[in-house]
């Protein structure tokens, strides 16, 4: 138990290393290139659709394979969300996401992986990130919404 | 001559790689919104490796960057503080929202959630129409 526990956190590492280089290979830590591909009716870029074309075509085939086993590695059960309901919360924080994410270019993972830049944008754009879940916390706690 | 595609494609097919990696392995979703705001209410047993998932991003950005001069350049010439709000939005709203561009966009539309789908359509048009005013107001 001990042992595979140990695995778990190691595979999670592993999987962050190698998705940080994916997106810093890729442009997603470069917000100009970010924004660029959002500017659909200005300046276009639309080479930032390769990523998810590239990332999706990957998974959608290793995703069908890997759910045929009984378990996977280093854990007893799945953890795969299962919901099914488009609700309110869906739609209202996907757009709140959005408007951030076109503000500074930045998305959680790319924001995360850009600390290491050790500039002064990410640093202060992941704080008030962190400060926003933290707030969505305290939201929760009053209005309990049905996500 | 233009090349970023084949290294957006071929940077999207690792991103590709780690998900599928993490299924495999943790039986897990690599969804970092989630991942991230898990450790903000740490439970015992479900934390350490969310922290060794963001030490991983860090690290694997740390060792891309040595070898990679554009990583980390294009930065917005904007004011800085506007990162501000940005991350405030980015925060409440991928939690509201269930998820962000890897939880949603990469490994829901990849298991075909209808969830993800919309999801993704929505903050992908948000960031859109968001690009598209600060264009019009002169901020771009």
């Amino acid at each position: 138990m001990k042992q595979r526990y140990m695995k778990n956190k190691l595979a999670a590492l592993g999987v962050g290393f190698i998705f940080a280089i994916g997106l810093g290979l890729s442009g997603m830590t470069q917000p100009r290139k970010v924004v660029g591909f959002l500017d659909l009716f200005g300046a276009w870029d639309p080479t930032l659709i390769f990523v998810m074309i590239g990332a999706i075509a990957v998974h959608f085939l290793t995703y069908r394979w890997i759910r045929k086993k009984d378990a996977p590695w280093f854990s007893e059960s799945w953890h795969v969300p299962t919901k099914k309901e488009i609700t309110p919360a869906l739609i209202f924080g996907s757009v709140l996401f959005g408007m951030g994410w076109g503000l500074a270019g930045y998305c959680p993972g790319p924001a995360i992986t850009s600390l290491a830049s050790l500039d002064s944008r990410p640093a202060l754009f992941v704080a008030s990130m962190l400060a926003g879940m933290f707030l969505f916390k305290l939201a929760d706690k009053k209005m309990k919404f049905q996500k | 001559m233009n090349q970023d595609w084949i290294m957006a494609l071929f940077g999207g097919g690792l991103i590709g790689i780690a998900v599928s990696l993490m299924l495999l392995w943790n039986g897990r979703v690599t969804g970092i919104s989630g991942i991230i705001n898990g450790t903000l209410t740490p439970q015992k047993g479900d934390t350490a490796w969310r922290l060794y998932f963001i030490g991983g991003l860090v690290l694997g950005g740390l060792a891309l960057s040595a070898v990679y001069a554009d990583t980390f350049s294009g930065a917005l010439d904007g004011e800085i503080w506007t990162v501000i709000p940005a991350g405030l939005l980015v925060g409440f709203g991928t939690i509201l929202g269930s998820g962000c561009t890897s939880g949603h966009g990469v490994c829901g539309i990849s298991r075909m959630s209808p969830r993800s789908l919309v999801a993704t359509v929505i903050f992908m048009a948000a960031g859109i129409a968001t690009v598209t005013i600060l264009r019009q107001l002169g901020g771009l």
